[in-house]
Formats: C-alpha cells, sequence, structure tokens
C-alpha cells in the first residue's frame, strides 16, 4: 500500500460529529496529539502500572499534551506515588522526557525551583511541570502546593486523582469520596466505608489562590484534557490540573472498564469538569447523556455495600452530593436527556 | 561490582546504567489478548440482494458516488428501481435504528441510482466470453439480474418473456406513483445494451426442445407467481368481483382505467391490497379494505398502510366479506382466538359497495415445468437445491415461483445466486459462498462516541397530490442530504480508523500503521486488560483468551 501521509487521511464513517480520539471532521490542528503518530509517548510501553491503569492513561494524554505545546521543551518533577513506583523501578524508566523525582510531598517544591532556576539562566522556553497522586496532592503535598500557588511560580500541578493511596495498599485519602471502601475505612458497621462531610476539593482551593488557569478533566474525554492542558500551558504562572483517573485495583471495577468508570463518573455528576481563571469560574463541560449515580457505582466493588437496602442512606447521601454538583456548577445542558 | 579507577566511576550513588522500561515485556502478563476483527454489517447481512452496503455508504460519504453505484452494482443490477420498490429489510436491521433513527439506506440508493441514469454510467462487460449460451426465461426482477451477472461472467444471455413488456411485478405489480416506468424502462434497457437478447411476446411451453433448437447450455425460469388467489363467495350474477393482479396488469397494459364504480372493497391484507386500494384511490373511487384479521397481523408493510391511512382510505379490521347481493356486501365479525387466529363470531354487517378486489395473494403457473422429468412441484411452488438447480440437470429457477419471500429485492438476489451457480456449472465446478463473518449487533457497539443526527426524510409529495394523481409518492434527496445520511452510518463491524484503540491504551501497545492501513498490538507490552475492545465504537477488536 502507497504510503499517505496522516493529512490525507480518508475519512471514513460518522463525520457529522464524532468524540472518537481521531475525530477526522476537525482540522489537523484541532484534532487530539494521542491521535497523531508522532506522538511523544513520553510514558512508554513497558511500565508496570495494573492492567487498565487510569493513571497511566491519564499521564501519558496530559504529557505528550504538554510536549506538544511546549514544543518538547519540558521538566517535570514527579512526586513519589504509583506513578513513580511503577514507571520507574530502578534503573528503568518508562518516561521518555527530561524528569526528577523527588518526596512524597514536595513535588511542587522542587518544580518551583527548577523554574527559579530556568528563570535564572534565562532559558524562558523550558516549562515546569509537578505531578502527583491525589494523596501527595491533597494531603502530603498541600503546603508546597499552597506555597507555589501563593508565590505564583512558573509551574503547572497536575494531579491525577484516584481517590486514595493506591500504592502503599488503597489507604483512605482527603480526596476519598464518603461511602467508598479503602483498607482503612472499611464496610463495617452502620455508616460503612469513609465518612461523609469529610475531604476536600483541591481545585476549589486552588481557585481560591486566584491562580491564573486551574480545571479538571477525565481520561474518558481526551478532547477536552488535552484542550486543558494545552491551554495551561498558554498561561506564565501557578497553575493547576485534576484528572480522574480511575483505579481498577484500588475501586474494584474491570480494568476494560477504566474509560467507562470515568465516564459515568462525569455524566451521573459525581465528577464535575470545570476551569477557572484568575479564581473565577469560566467553563463547565455539561452532562450529554445524564446517568443514575447507581450505574456509576455499580461498576465498583469499592461501593458494593452502598447498594445494599441496609445503606440506602449512604446512596442517597452520594446522590445528594451528585445534585448538590449539577445545581452548583449548571451542568445539565438546555435539555438534558434524563435516563 | 569490580573496583573502577576514579576517574571512569558512575556519578554519586549510581550503580547501574539507566534503562529505558522497554526491557520490561509487559505482556508476559496477559491472560487475553485483543484482536483485530471485520464483522458482519446487520445491512448486509439482512440484504437479500446481497449488497454490501456499509462499503457503497463509505464511498457515497466522501463523494464518490460512481464509485458507490459500481459497488451496488456488483450485486444488483437495479439501484435506482431498488432505491423506491425496495422494503429495505436493512433499515429494520440497523443498529442506528436503536440510537435514534436507522441510515435511510434505500433514499441513498436511490440518489445513487438516478445520479447513474441521470450520467449515464455503464459497467464494463468482459472481453472474453466463455463460449456458453443460457435462456432466461421471464423479463422480471429476477431474469433480470440473473442475465446481467451471467453477461458480466461472460456468457451469452437471450431472455424469453411471454409478456408484451419486460419488468414483470416491475411494472404488473407495483403501482407507478411508486415506480415510474421511465425508471423501469432505463435500467433494464442498461441492461439490454450489455448485449443481453431479449424477445417478448415469446412464452416457452417446452423447455427441452427450446434448449436444443437454441443451443442452450443451461435454462434459468423466472416467470414469477401472477395467477390470483379466489375464495368462492355467494354473489349474484351481477356482482362486480375482480382480482388484484388483473387489475393492476390492466392499469399498466390499457388505455382505458378499470371500471371500478365509486365505492371500492378490497379484499386482503397485504401490500397488493394496499396498492390496489391506492390505485382505486387515485383512480376516483372510494376504497375499502376488508382484513380478517387486525393490523397487527396485516402483512402489508407498516409504513404503505401508514401512507394509506394518510391518503383517506378506510381499513375494516377483524372482518370477512361472506356473501355479495349485487351491490350489497355480507360482512362477518370476527375475533382473534389465543393464538391469534381469526374465529367467526356470528355478527354480521352489510357495505354497500360498486365493486369488490380480491388480494388474496398469487399463485405460480407452474405448466412450464410440469412435464420436465425430474422437476418437483411442491404447494404450487418449484423445488430448488442450495445450487438454485430443479430436480432437471441444467434448469434453474428462482423468484417468487420458488419458496421464499415475494419481493423484487429477492429476486433480484435469486438471480445473482443463480447466476454464480449456473456459471459453476457452466465450467463443471460448484460456487462455494465465502464464510460469513460474525455479525456485529448493537451489543457490540459502543455507541457513546457516536454523536446525534437524526434522520434525513425525503420530501414527500403534498397530500392532496397523492389522492388525485400517479406522480410518484416520495421524492428524492439531493447531493446534500444524501451525504449527510450516508455519512450517519456507524461503520458496524468494521475497523474505520478512529484511533480510539490507539489513544486508550495505557501501555502504548497499539502501533499506528497510517493511513489506509489501520492498527496493529505489540503484544510485547499488551497486558490484556481489554480497554480498547471496550472503547470500540464500531465492535471491531475481539478479546482472545491466551493460551496458558
Amino acid at each position: 500500500m502507497p504510503h499517505i501521509p496522516e493529512s490525507e487521511q480518508r475519512v471514513k464513517f460518522y463525520q457529522t460529529g464524532t468524540l472518537t480520539v481521531g475525530n477526522r471532521l476537525l482540522d489537523l490542528d484541532q484534532r487530539t496529539v494521542q491521535a497523531t503518530q508522532a506522538r511523544t509517548n513520553s510514558l512508554d510501553s513497558g511500565h508496570r502500572a495494573c492492567q487498565g491503569c487510569g493513571e497511566a492513561l491519564g499521564a501519558r494524554y496530559a504529557i505528550d499534551a504538554a510536549m506538544r505545546a511546549t514544543n518538547n521543551q519540558l521538566i517535570a518533577a514527579n512526586a513519589t506515588g504509583c506513578l513513580e513506583v511503577f514507571t520507574t523501578p530502578y534503573p528503568e524508566t518508562a518516561w521518555s522526557m527530561p524528569w526528577i523525582h523527588s518526596l512524597f510531598g514536595n513535588a511542587s517544591a522542587v518544580a518551583s525551583g527548577i523554574a527559579a532556576a530556568l528563570k535564572a539562566k534565562g532559558r524562558q522556553d523550558v516549562r515546569v511541570i509537578a505531578q502527583g497522586g491525589d494523596g501527595g496532592t491533597t494531603d502530603i503535598g498541600m503546603g508546597c502546593l499552597s506555597g507555589t500557588f501563593d508565590r505564583n511560580d512558573d509551574v503547572l500541578y497536575i494531579c491525577y486523582n484516584n481517590q486514595a493511596y493506591m500504592n502503599t495498599g488503597v489507604q483512605r485519602s482527603s480526596a476519598t469520596p464518603g461511602g467508598a471502601r479503602t483498607a482503612t475505612t472499611m464496610p463495617l458497621g452502620e455508616n460503612p466505608g469513609n465518612a461523609f462531610n469529610t475531604g476536600k476539593s483541591v481545585p476549589l482551593i486552588a481557585m481560591a489562590h486566584m491562580i491564573p488557569y486551574v480545571a479538571t478533566a477525565s481520561v474518558h474525554d481526551l478532547h477536552d484534557l488535552e484542550h486543558k492542558v494545552t491551554k495551561a500551558m498558554g498561561f506564565h504562572g501557578a497553575r493547576y490540573i485534576e484528572i480522574f483517573v480511575p483505579c481498577p485495583l484500588g475501586w474494584g471495577s474491570m480494568p476494560g472498564d477504566t474509560v467507562k468508570v470515568a465516564r459515568l463518573a462525569v455524566e451521573s455528576g459525581m465528577y464535575p469538569l470545570i476551569e477557572a481563571e484568575d479564581g473565577e469560574l469560566t467553563g463547565v463541560s455539561k452532562i450529554r447523556r445524564r446517568v443514575p449515580v447507581i450505574d456509576y457505582l455499580k461498576l465498583q466493588r469499592r461501593f458494593a455495600h452502598v447498594l445494599k437496602p441496609e445503606n440506602e442512606h449512604e446512596l442517597k447521601a452520594l446522590e445528594a452530593i451528585a445534585e448538590r454538583n449539577i445545581s452548583r456548577f449548571d451542568l445539565l445542558p438546555p435539555q438534558a436527556t434524563d435516563a | 561490582m569490580p573496583n573502577q579507577p576514579i576517574d571512569q566511576a558512575k556519578p554519586f550513588a549510581i550503580t547501574l546504567d539507566a534503562g529505558t522500561s522497554l526491557l520490561n515485556k509487559t505482556g508476559s502478563w496477559r491472560t487475553e489478548r485483543p484482536v483485530y476483527v471485520d464483522r458482519l454489517p446487520p445491512c448486509n447481512h439482512a440484504c437479500p440482494a446481497g449488497e454490501n452496503i456499509q462499503q457503497w455508504l463509505s464511498l457515497a460519504e466522501e463523494g464518490n458516488y460512481q464509485g458507490a453505484w459500481q459497488e451496488i452494482m456488483a450485486h444488483n443490477p437495479l439501484p435506482a428501481i431498488m432505491g423506491r420498490a425496495c422494503y429495505h429489510p436493512c433499515e429494520d436491521a440497523c443498529n442506528r435504528g436503536q440510537l435514534d433513527a436507522p441510515v435511510g439506506i434505500n433514499s441513498v440508493e436511490r440518489f445513487l441510482g438516478d445520479e447513474a441514469l441521470k450520467r449515464g454510467w455503464t459497467v464494463d462487460v468482459p472481453g472474453h466470453t466463455s463460449g456458453k449460451k443460457v435462456l432466461v426465461i421471464g423479463a422480471g426482477p429476477s431474469g433480470l439480474s440473473a442475465a446481467y451477472h451471467l453477461t458480466l461472467l461472460g456468457h451469452r444471455v437471450t431472455i424469453s418473456e411471454a409478456g408484451p413488456v419486460a419488468g414483470g411485478m416491475m411494472r404488473f405489480g407495483i403501482p407507478k406513483y411508486r415506480l415510474p416506468r421511465d425508471v423501469v424502462e432505463a435500467e433494464v434497457q442498461r441492461i439490454l445494451d450489455m448485449g443481453v437478447i431479449l424477445q417478448l411476446n415469446a412464452p416457452v411451453d417446452d423447455i427441452p426442445t427450446v434448449m436444443a433448437a437454441g443451443g442452450y447450455d443451461a435454462v434459468f425460469v423466472a416467470i414469477g407467481a401472477h395467477l390470483a388467489n379466489r375464495v368462492e363467495i355467494p354473489a349474484a350474477d351481477a356482482t362486480r368481483i375482480l382480482d388484484a393482479v388483473s387489475l393492476l396488469r390492466q392499469m399498466e397494459t390499457s388505455d382505458a382505467p378499470p371500471m371500478l364504480g365509486r365505492k371500492v372493497l378490497v379484499y386482503g391484507g397485504g401490500n397488493t391490497a394496499v396498492d390496489v386500494a391506492r390505485t382505486a384511490k387515485r383512480l376516483g373511487a372510494e376504497p375499502v379494505i376488508v382484513y380478517r384479521r387486525s393490523r397487527a397481523q396485516m402483512p402489508a408493510h407498516d409504513f404503505e398502510m401508514d401512507e394509506a391511512i394518510e391518503e383517506g382510505i378506510v381499513v375494516n379490521w377483524l372482518r370477512t366479506i361472506t356473501g355479495a347481493d349485487d351491490k350489497s356486501f355480507q360482512i362477518e365479525k370476527m375475533t382473534l382466538d389465543a393464538d391469534g387466529k381469526p374465529q367467526p363470531t356470528g355478527e354480521f354487517e352489510t357495505i354497500e359497495a360498486d365493486c369488490m378486489v380480491m388480494a388474496l395473494g398469487q399463485n405460480v403457473d407452474t405448466s412450464i415445468l410440469e412435464n420436465l422429468p425430474g422437476v418437483e412441484i411442491d404447494q404450487r411452488v418449484v423445488r430448488v437445491d442450495a445450487n438454485m438447480m430443479t430436480g432437471h440437470k441444467g434448469v434453474f429457477a428462482g423468484g417468487d415461483m420458488v419458496p421464499s419471500e415475494r419481493t423484487i429485492t429477492v429476486a433480484v438476489g435469486h438471480g445473482k445466486k443463480a447466476a454464480r451457480h449456473i456459471d459453476a456449472y457452466l465450467r463443471g465446478a460448484t460456487y462455494t459462498k465465502p464464510a460469513a463473518h460474525e455479525l456485529a449487533s448493537f451489543d457490540k457497539l459502543n455507541t457513546w462516541y457516536y454523536t446525534d443526527a437524526d434522520k434525513t426524510h425525503r420530501p414527500i409529495l403534498d397530500l392532496a397530490r397523492r389522492q388525485s394523481t400517479f406522480e410518484e409518492v416520495l421524492g428524492g434527496l439531493d447531493e446534500d442530504n444524501a451525504l449527510f445520511e450516508a455519512r450517519r452510518c456507524l461503520s458496524c463491524g468494521n475497523c474505520f480508523e478512529c484511533d480510539n484503540c490507539y489513544g486508550v491504551c495505557p501501555d502504548n501497545a497499539v502501533t499506528k500503521l497510517g493511513p489506509g492501513q489501520r492498527f496493529e498490538f505489540k503484544y510485547d507490552f499488551c497486558k490484556g486488560c481489554s480497554l480498547c475492545a471496550t472503547e470500540c465504537p464500531c465492535g471491531a477488536i475481539e478479546m482472545v483468551a491466551e493460551e496458558i
């Protein structure tokens, strides 16, 4: 078969609009980085993440997009966590980009230091990213992160949120949702699983720092995720993106359902996708086909007890969270199709 | 580790050379492997003519209308006719119907068929000939299709038609408001222009004699089913009772329209009954359909019934006609029993009407084959084997005269199938149909990735004009909306290079081979998580267990 350049690929089927990775209806420069043969694969094959790992997927999506946005002039500071453990069992690494390993809680401080060093050397072309999981971000790294935001250092911090400490054996973090089973919040007693009315929203905390850009994204919506990373790289100063990355091991979901679980989290209202600039909310992704919260829960063993009749109060509490997100961020389109 | 001189030592605390994770072949974790497959789209599966619908929609949607038309012509020589008169089982099967509405395959086919007629596209006839001669008896859709395919296979074909004009039921069965005659003439002429000889008013009564006289090596008999079924109803001599076949035939062959009077009872519930009622309406009569079961059991297609009712045709369900006295018809009410069979109630009513038309199905005039040794006729249809051959060697049969659903699309399919088997027979071989892929059923799709797009409705002729004229009821699509309609196809079961598998793999274990060349799995690294298979929109990836 003769070689055909990617720009001349035949548009085959379903051109009235599609959400696939390579939407050929879009102009070349609007198509996703992940659809190109030239993507950098910053996080390459051979890493030791579990089957169907959402974090591995989210990290490649985000860093490949940032690499394109910066013309491959990128340095990452990585917090301890799953992402480091599965990518880099010494002396191998799956990262095909310059990166530095740091402690569990100081990735943002290390990144701030790199940004300061680059500034001192007059290197305006090289950009800095810090990345970590939710434990290293919302709990252990909170102080350093707040400092980076406070100083408005030129760092994009990406948090891969899988809602618990997965690398150490699925312990609760301050990003674990109410009702969820973890090793430290077992499904026992009258209120099984993680306590409700606890935890924190780092995106809203980041907005309160009035930093230039804050966004949440999900591995089920690649176009949106890449758009937000690319947009973030267009700003200078402190930026924060949180990516929703299901964890088949910690959540008890099927490896092949990772993208589906993320999609249902967003479509049920459990995880709102938002954007904010300078502390002001500037955009939300509307729900396309609303689904009941239970559709999202029943794919995950960590919520199995919530579906039992005696724990209906927990199901109601989770539904109330989805309702609150929907009204707070106005997530329903003008004519939403209720499931 | 041996001591190294200080100047060659690794940096502080570094004892091993840095390596890449590519050394770590995570493919060994796998218990299932993803495999790219091609599955059979439901439209192709449902098409009685065996068209590769998905393929021609794909060509049409990029504006390659001639290519799309040629793809249809590989299976069906009558796209403009089919685009009007086919009952499109493809659309009933279309997976998109479970999302919003089926792709308007039929209307795109008509658009392509009309484009071909407008632009004079033709099919290339092979230069070589086999030297074999085939006689086709009957110039209906089945005979024309067989003649066309046999010609493409290099054989010399003569069609003997008993009637004065070619077309069969496409002329004598389907009213012209559904199928304009210039379309039939043009598509028949295109087949004749390929070198097929057509003999009109040439009934065949003795097949062996005609074969010997003409030097034919094989015969395809496709004379259709044109004898009207009748039921005995006690009636006065003055009562006018017609049959649907003769009435529709008279519409075609005679300049004077049939004398129906004002009010016409049409007895039956099939498509022919609806055709007769709609024809009567257009002749100025007031037709009333009388059918012994309820609408749910009517064999007529739903959309035809809908159109008929829109045009003001009255239907009396659950009624039989039990007797007639001049212009007064005795009607008995029926009721459905537990098995859905109609049972008489003993309650009667009377309807005044000027005539009654029986539309109770048709039968085959089997006399042409009755004396042929080996031919079996069972329940008034001709038995054929899997190769479409009758019990008499070299004599094949198809269309309405063999056991099957009686539609022109089935007939066209029979013509193609028979042509392939006749061709094999003439070469002393057997034709084996390639094995079909597994069906791409709706549950194999991930429809999240398709966005909403409503079906484009063909312009429907203004109701007042439908009731009084024989103009075509359904209009055609123009280029813009035909293109849009083709693009609604979901590509069920066949990769359309959407890049989803390439994107969603957390292990970067999919290689994109480039435009038109699809993808390849890197089994060295694929952990078998099945994300690619789950997120494939069109069901073109299957998970297969590894041998452990």
